[in-house]
Order: C-alpha cells, then sequence, then structure tokens
C-alpha cells in the first residue's frame, strides 16, 4: 500500500526496492563513478591540471622577488607598467595588489614556464581573457603553475575576485610572440608594446 | 482559547504557537525577499551595460545586500518556518518551548538588522563571502553570529519538538518522509552553522585587531557555511518537493528506503564538498581536491539524481493509481498545471535538475574548474538551483501556507496561478544566459566589463552583449514574478479574505484556494493497486524512466563538452 511523503509510515519501512528504480539508482551511481574517474584520468592524460607548486609566502617577500624578476627582464614600459620578457623556461612572477597586475609579461609561443601567481593584499582572481582560464590568487601563498602558451597574441589578465571599489579597473596583460620570431631577441617588436617613453 | 486547533482541510490538530512561529518567520523572510529583490533590480540594471544604472560603489554595496538578503535571510527565515511547519504541524505535536522559540527569532531579526545597518550606510562593502582580508565593521560579523546563534536554536527546537511528538505520542509509525527530510536539513544546518560560528567569531575578533585570519584558512571554514548552507536549501527543497507532490496530486513514496537513505547521504557527504570552491586555490593540493570533490560531492549528487527520479516517479505513479494510466506521459497531460503548487513543482525539479545540477556538477570538477571560477558561469549555476530550485518551491508551497496556516483566501488568485510560470520561464532565461556569457570568460561580480576606465580595455565579442541583453530581459521578467509573488502574499496575509475555523475550503469554486484544498486527490485504496494495468518494459513509471535518461543524456553530453573545451586551452599545471 502506498503512502504520501506527509502520512507516517508503518515502524518498518525498510522494503524491497522496485527493480527499475534500483536500476536508477545503480546507473546514477554508476556515472557518479565516471565523474570521479576523470578527475585522475586528467592528471595523468590532461594538459590542463590546477595543481601547481605551492607554497606560503610573505607578501613583502613575493614583492621583493616582483621587483628582482622586473628588474632582471625588463624591455619597456605600456601604460606605465613594466613589461617584461623572461627566457622559455624561467619563472614568472606575477604580483597582484589593489588595483594592478604587475608587470606586463612577454612570453614565446611552446615555451613553457612557471607563473607565479600571489597577492600582496586581499584576494584578487587570475582570469586570462579571452581563453577564460581562472586562477584564485591569496594573499600569503604562491600558486606556481606551469603554463605553455600555445598561440600567440594579446591576453589580458582581468581580476574576477572582488577586491575593493576599483575591482573593475584591475586589468593586466600577457604578450605571447610566435614561435617562430627570431630567437633569442627579447626585444623583438610586439604589437601594443612601446619601449621606454610610453608612460602616461 | 485552547492552545490547538484542528485544521478543518486536513484534520491535523495545530498547536497556535506553531501557527504563529511559522507566520512571523514567514513574514520576515518575505521582507527579506523584497529588499534582496529590490537590490536585484539595481544590479541587473548595472551589469546590463547598455543602462549601467549605478555607480561602482553602489553597484557592490547593492550586490552585497542583494547576497546576504536572498541567500541568508530570507531563504533561512522560512527555513525555519519551514522546519515549524514539518515538525510541529505534521506530527500533531506542541512546540515545547515558546519562550525559546521566541528568544530565537528576536536574536536572528537583531542580527539581520546589525548587517542590514552595516550593509545600507556602507561599511560591509564585501561581498556575501567578506573574503578576509576585505574589512567590514565589526556589526557586519556580530550580525552574522547573533542571526546564526538564533537559527541553531530554531534546529535545536526542531529536535525537541521531534523528541516531544515521538515520546507523547502524536504520530503513529516512523516519521512522515517530509519531516525526515526537514530532519536531514536541520542536522546539516547544526553542521553548517557549527562553521559559520568557527569562522565568524574569528573574524569579528580579527575586525577589532585582537587576532590574525589567514585568507586561505578564512576560504576552507567559510565555505564549510557558504556551501554546506546551499545543503539546507537543498535537503528542504527536496523536503517540500514531497510536501507538494502529496498536497497536489497525493504523491506516493515509492520506496521509503531509497528515499530515506538518500537524504541521509545528504548529511554524511555534504560538509566536505565544499572543497568545490577551492579547486582552483593554492592552499590544497590536488589529492586533496579529487578527494574531497569526488567522494564526498557526488555521493551527494548521487542522493539529488535519486531524489531526481524518486520525486517524479511518485507524481507519476500517485497519478496512475487514481487513473491517470495513459500512454507514457497522461499523467503530465492530466496534471493539474493551473495549480501555483503543482506548476511550482513541476518548474523546481525541472530547472534545478537540468540547468543547476548538471552546470554545478560539472563546474565543480576539478579541472573543468579552471574554465568556470569566478566567471558569470557561477552565479548563472546557483540562480538555477537556490532560486529557480529552492525559492520556487518555496513560493510553491506558501500557496498552500495561506489557507492552511494563515487561514486566508489567496488574493488576486488568477495572478497566483500565473505567477510560477513568470518567475520560471525568466529565472530560466536569466540562468542560462548566464551560465553562456561566463562561458567567454566575463567575470562574476563586475561593475563594468567594457573595462573604460581601466588601463587596457579588452573587448568581449560582441556575441556577449547581446547574452547579457537576454540575461537582462530574462531577469526582469523573473523580477516581475517575483514582484507578483510579493504583492499576492503580503495582500493575502494581512488583507485576505478570511477563513472561518471551520471552513475546509472543500469543494469550493471561485475563491482563492488552490484546487490541492478545494478538491483534493482523493484517498487510495488497496484495490488501486490492482486497477493497474501491467507494466511493460519501463516498468510501473515508463514516464519518469525517459525523462530521466533524457537528463542523463544531457549531463553527459554538457560534462564532456566541458573537458573538450578545457582541452582546448594552454597547458597549465
Amino acid at each position: 500500500m502506498y503512502r504520501t511523503g506527509i502520512e507516517p509510515p508503518e515502524r518498518v519501512w525498510w522494503t524491497k526496492v522496485g527493480r527499475h528504480e534500483k536500476v536508477w539508482v545503480w546507473i546514477a551511481f554508476a556515472w557518479c563513478m565516471v565523474l570521479f574517474a576523470m578527475m585522475p584520468v586528467w592528471h595523468l592524460r590532461g594538459g590542463q591540471n590546477p595543481s601547481g607548486i605551492r607554497h606560503r609566502v610573505d607578501p613583502a617577500d613575493f614583492q621583493a622577488r616582483v621587483a628582482e624578476f622586473v628588474q632582471e627582464h625588463q624591455v619597456g614600459t605600456d601604460n606605465g607598467l613594466p613589461v617584461v620578457a623572461p627566457p622559455p623556461g624561467s619563472d614568472v612572477y606575477l604580483q597582484a595588489s589593489q588595483f594592478a597586475w604587475i608587470p606586463i609579461v612577454r612570453l614565446r609561443q611552446g615555451a613553457e614556464y612557471t607563473l607565479h601567481l600571489s597577492s600582496l593584499d586581499v584576494n584578487h582572481g587570475f582570469a586570462l581573457y579571452p581563453l577564460n582560464i581562472n586562477f584564485q590568487v591569496v594573499p600569503g601563498y604562491d600558486y606556481g603553475l606551469r603554463i605553455v602558451p600555445n598561440e600567440p597574441g594579446e591576453f589580458y589578465v582581468m581580476c574576477n575576485e572582488f577586491c575593493g571599489i576599483g575591482h573593475h579597473l584591475m586589468v593586466g596583460k600577457i604578450i605571447v610572440e610566435p614561435a617562430d620570431a627570431a630567437a633569442g631577441a627579447p626585444d623583438a617588436s610586439a604589437a601594443g608594446v612601446s619601449t621606454a617613453g610610453g608612460d602616461r | 482559547m485552547s492552545a490547538f486547533r484542528t485544521c478543518p482541510t486536513t484534520g491535523l490538530r495545530v498547536h497556535r504557537t506553531a501557527d504563529r512561529l511559522i507566520k512571523a518567520n514567514a513574514v520576515v523572510a518575505t521582507v527579506a525577499l523584497l529588499v534582496g529583490g529590490i537590490a536585484a533590480v539595481l544590479v541587473l540594471l548595472t551589469r546590463w551595460e547598455a543602462v549601467l544604472l549605478l555607480e561602482a560603489d553602489m553597484f557592490y554595496r547593492m550586490l552585497t545586500v542583494h547576497g546576504m538578503n536572498m541567500l541568508i535571510f530570507f531563504i533561512i527565515f522560512f527555513e525555519m518556518a519551514v522546519l515549524y511547519f514539518a515538525s510541529a504541524v505534521l506530527l500533531n505535536c506542541r512546540v515545547p518551548a515558546p519562550k525559546t522559540g521566541w528568544v530565537a527569532f528576536v536574536l536572528m531579526v537583531v542580527g539581520t538588522l546589525m548587517v542590514e545597518w552595516t550593509m545600507w550606510t556602507g561599511r560591509a562593502d564585501v561581498l556575501f563571502t567578506s573574503y578576509v582580508p576585505l574589512r567590514a565593521h565589526p556589526l557586519f560579523y556580530l550580525g552574522v553570529i547573533l542571526f546564526a546563534v538564533g537559527a541553531l536554536t530554531v534546529v535545536g527546537h526542531f529536535f525537541a519538538i521531534i523528541t516531544v511528538a515521538r515520546k507523547e505520542k502524536a504520530y503513529e509509525g516512523s516519521l512522515p518522509l517530509v519531516t525526515y527530510g526537514a530532519l536531514t536539513a536541520a542536522a546539516i544546518a547544526a553542521v553548517t552553522l557549527l562553521h559559520g560560528a568557527i569562522i565568524y567569531i574569528p573574524t569579528f575578533l580579527w575586525s577589532l585587531d585582537m587576532m590574525h585570519v589567514d585568507a586561505q584558512v578564512y576560504r576552507l571554514i567559510w565555505w564549510g557555511l557558504g556551501h554546506s548552507s546551499q545543503q539546507i536549501n537543498v535537503a528542504a527543497m527536496v523536503s517540500i518537493w514531497y510536501l507538494l507532490g502529496a498536497l497536489t496530486v497525493g504523491a506516493v513514496v515509492l520506496n521509503e528506503k531509497v528515499s530515506r537513505t538518500a537524504f541521509v547521504l545528504y548529511v554524511l557527504f555534504i560538509s566536505m564538498a565544499s572543497a568545490h570552491h577551492l579547486l582552483v586555490d593554492p592552499g590544497m593540493g590536488p589529492s586533496w581536491k579529487v578527494w574531497n570533490t569526488s567522494y564526498f560531492m557526488y555521493m551527494a549528487v548521487l542522493a539529488s539524481m535519486i531524489h531526481g527520479f524518486t520525486v517524479p516517479a511518485g507524481t507519476e505513479l500517485g497519478m496512475r493509481l487514481r487513473g491517470a494510466t495513459q500512454g507514457l506521459f497522461g499523467w503530465l497531460k492530466r496534471a493539474p498545471w493551473g495549480d501555483p503548487g503543482f506548476s511550482s513543482l513541476a518548474f523546481s525539479i525541472v530547472v534545478f535538475g537540468f540547468v543547476g545540477g548538471i552546470t554545478g556538477v560539472t563546474f565543480g570538477t576539478e579541472q573543468i574548474n579552471i574554465i568556470a571560477h569566478n566567471t558569470l558561469r557561477i552565479p548563472g549555476h546557483f540562480h538555477a538551483t537556490v532560486v529557480s530550485g529552492t525559492a520556487m518551491a518555496f513560493m510553491g508551497i506558501t500557496y498552500y501556507v495561506i489557507p492552511l496556516i494563515f487561514r486566508r483566501e489567496i488574493a488576486f488568485y488568477p495572478l497566483a496561478r500565473i505567477q510560477p510560470y513568470i518567475f520560471a520561464i525568466g529565472m530560466l532565461i536569466f540562468s542560462m544566459a548566464m551560465t553562456f556569457a561566463g562561458t567567454f570568460g566575463v567575470p562574476r561580480r563586475h561593475w563594468d566589463i567594457g573595462f573604460t576606465q581601466a588601463l587596457f580595455q579588452p573587448e568581449f565579442t560582441p556575441a556577449v552583449n547581446l547574452i547579457i541583453g537576454v540575461m537582462a530581459v530574462g531577469g526582469l521578467i523573473a523580477i516581475a514574478g517575483g514582484a507578483i509573488y510579493i504583492v499576492v502574499t503580503v495582500v493575502s496575509v494581512f488583507f485576505g479574505r478570511k477563513m472561518a475555523a471551520d471552513d475546509s475550503g472543500l469543494g469550493a469554486t471561485g475563491r482563492g484556494l488552490p484546487p490541492g484544498i478545494t478538491n483534493p486527490p482523493r484517498a487510495l485504496k488497496p484495490e488501486d493497486k490492482e486497477a493497474l494495468p501491467p507494466s511493460g518494459r519501463l516498468g510501473p513509471v515508463p514516464g519518469t524512466m525517459v525523462l530521466v535518461l533524457i537528463f542523463l543524456a544531457a549531463f553527459i553530453l554538457y560534462y564532456f563538452v566541458n573537458w573538450m573545451l578545457l582541452s582546448f586551452l594552454w597547458e597549465v599545471g
């Protein structure tokens, strides 16, 4: 005898399950296992994982590391921000703070870099446009992600974690030069980048 | 006046204190909905770049107001009413500690007012998540703490009501499924509110410069509150699905064991599933992320997939037992689509499952989160779950609570009948457009995606403008639906035609009463089961079987399309 959900059932409601209901439960369970399996599988076979090299960092230390990185590899300025061109394979430091991404980075297509993200003040969000790659940037933590840019072009770094009243002003830039551009010439012209004097 | 009244419609003995507590909580919930709704209009008309109504500071402020009022105050006050209803009313039981009930209510109201004051005066422009070290006025955190303590007290009171009902043998047999579901919601609420205390008390002290709070630890524990509270909403919503099914079409429970086990899965696995908010955070490693999303979250997903079957299946079987046996979907054709309780139920299930569920589980995959985190896909997802799902179900049950508890007829009943359609269609357009815009990387919580004042101006493809326009139109339709709901409920509750104590509404025509009350589904007899034609290959509920297989196909498609989109990106890791 069937009851509705507002009628108290008999004390013993642990009864046999209908065949079709049981089938659906097993289908749903099997699907959940597929959902689970895809994650480890992608770690082994896929190219996009949010693993990274992660450790705590004092914001002041991270800021000093960024300054050192800029000094080492700066090739120009754009809108008052330093433009840096680190060599393939190197560590890249990108600093988030209210309300800027520093510096602007110039990378080479097909080369691997380790992109370190951290914040000097509050939470920020690294959102690479137009690719739609998103990571959380948390003060006190260094998120080192290995990246291999697979296409040339100009990419923007938007902030997608609310970080204060100027949140929507926070836009940075990553430039990827084509792999066939003259090798070993970090100051080779790239669209949108002027050398010194481009400040405003 | 006796402490109890007997409901002429259901025959239940209702404690008048339960009546009053339900009314008080429901009224405050509606006020919060109104405040959150006004903020929704302002936020929507600002994100619609063609209008850009508010300045940046007001936009973020109103977004904070919208989030807190909708997701905390409206929903939790309503859930407090649901807890009293599912315990004291459904179990024929007294409320053992009326004073405690009122103290809890006052605590919650005082907490709410503190938070409202800090938000409206610009002392808490930190958005709903209030991520440390963004700083709000100490009273903002204290208000949340008071609110949580009040809510925790109600949860304790709910457990007490159930214990008393059992002791005093107010009901025979086991707890009804709806109460059982509410019990799991309450259990999750206890865990959730504990997380709230663990994080908001240190944060309150931090706001007074008395201690340090780590930004990542905050995110971890805060989501133990922030996500688990959505699981209270889900458990409460599913309970109301069973309740609405019972009231409107006499939906049956196929198997108590299956439905109850699914509720228990929510309790067991949901806290850790909050991990899916931290999938692209630097503080945790891949094994932590995979473990917590897979084992813990997917077992809760399994629970939802079970309810997504058993609720429509119970509806189908309930209707087949009463003679709607034609074809696969004859029962759907004969369903009372003019009953706002039933249409709300149907839309709540469909939009929650197809839009909210599928997107949420997909984005909650460790790697796919890279292309979803903090984009408009996220609010697109949760407007389909918590608004089109939970709020829609709450609206549907309101059309029964007004006559059954407030003892009033529903004002502007023809409007109430179409309200679920307007709200559901608007919300469906809104949440799908939002999700779609997010696939282009449009960030959430952003005042100006034109970046007019920024150093650089990334330009979204023109398609994004169109999608945002569609989103705005959908949002405005949904807001119209929400406004109708508020007008109907407020006018009914305060000015609606009163129902006499012995007025059951049975057989009435032309009055503001839903068909589940005027013409309730007839009680089932043992011979109804024998009268059912033999079931075919698809079993006793073939229509539902087809529907869930369509659902599964949509789920699989969406899930793997997202893996494909992910694979086009730069290699990252």
